[in-house]
């Protein structure tokens, strides 16, 4: 079978929720056991249940908040060798740049950018990724490709997590471990639809931006992701799949 | 209402001045853009603590009716 994840130990941040979640379903589905940080325990047990109800493999949570670094350390201590991890963890907050508060755009970036940066350094400090293993971000258009009005704090901390993507990728090649991403354009998750600041009519005409008329879904990145964590993209790092509908040709 | 028609026409990009009062359809300004609604949304959290959201905005067409809405959900 293409894409096979057999056997394998994959680590998802974010993982009770969006786009985390579909990429746990889709990693059981491919045969991996599972491992998944969340913060919402109910969410959590509803996630393993189904995770369990896809294969027999040992998959396990593990509830922290990973902008708890002790917490953090903790929990790296615990895991087995992966060969793959994907930080999906991620909000958002959409102001205009004057009324930007500081405590927002710290805890923004805090959990977008720094926690993600904080679990792979913890990991690779204490070797729990193996050589041939794959990590994958889940970054953004916004601050790559594009941005949009008032998404300025988001747009930082994906850029930022880009950046660092691409820094990983060289640094860890000689160990053969790949670093790459996943841009997703507007993707209808919980983020999205919490996010009550556009009315119904502006949603209708951001969604005839994208050239193929709707906004994605987490299956259509959860898909992109299980592709990058297999072994047929051995020879893929330090690049990133754009995944919006065709927004960015524009 | 005058401190509230201040602080709206403080989130518009006008270059000449812009008189507004209670009875003006904002939504029809020239000036109205979709930052300066997110700007209107983000000064009424700021200065009321009331979180609107873009329907909320939708469902009025004047200054006076925004400013009820508001007081509405003090």
């Amino acid at each position: 079978m293409l894409f096979s994840l057999s056997g394998k130990n994959i680590l998802i941040t974010g993982a009770t929720s969006g786009i985390g979640r579909a990429a746990a379903v889709m990693c059981a589905k491919q045969g991996a056991r599972v491992l998944c940080i969340g913060r919402n325990e109910e969410r959590m047990c509803s996630l393993l249940t189904e995770l369990h109800s896809i294969s027999s493999a040992e998959h396990s949570s593990y509830l922290l908040d990973l902008t708890n670094n002790q917490s953090l350390v903790d929990c790296v201590r615990e895991l087995p060798p992966l060969d793959g991890l994907v930080l999906a963890a991620g909000i958002n907050k959409w102001k205009p740049i004057p009324f930007i508060k500081l405590e927002e755009i710290h805890e923004l970036i805090n959990i977008n950018t720094i926690a993600a940066i904080s679990l792979l350094k913890e990991i690779c400090k204490k070797k729990k990724l193996k050589e041939c293993s794959s990590v994958v971000f889940v970054s953004s258009i916004a601050g790559v490709y594009t941005t949009s009005m008032g998404n300025a704090m988001y747009a930082v901390s994906k850029g930022g997590l880009q950046a660092f993507m691409k820094t990983a990728a060289l640094e860890l090649s000689s160990k053969g471990i790949r670093c790459n991403s996943v841009n997703p354009g507007r993707i209808e998750t919980d983020l999205i639809k919490n996010n009550t600041q556009l009315s119904d009519e502006e949603i209708r005409m951001d969604i005839n931006r994208y050239p193929l008329k709707r906004y994605g879904t987490p299956l259509d990145v959860a898909y992109s992701i299980v592709f990058l964590l297999s072994d047929e993209t051995s020879w893929i790092t330090g690049t990133d799949i754009v995944v919006d509908g065709g927004l960015t040709l524009k | 209402m005058e401190k509230f028609i201040e602080l709206f026409a403080e989130q518009l990009d006008a270059m000449s001045e812009v008189t507004l009062n209670a009875d003006t359809r904002f939504r029809e300004l020239d000036e109205w853009t979709s930052l300066v609604a997110l700007s209107i949304i983000a000064m009424v959290d700021e200065e009321y603590g009331v979180s609107l959201s873009g329907n909320d905005i939708r469902s009025v067409n004047t200054l006076g009716e925004l400013y009820n809405l508001i007081q509405e959900k003090l």
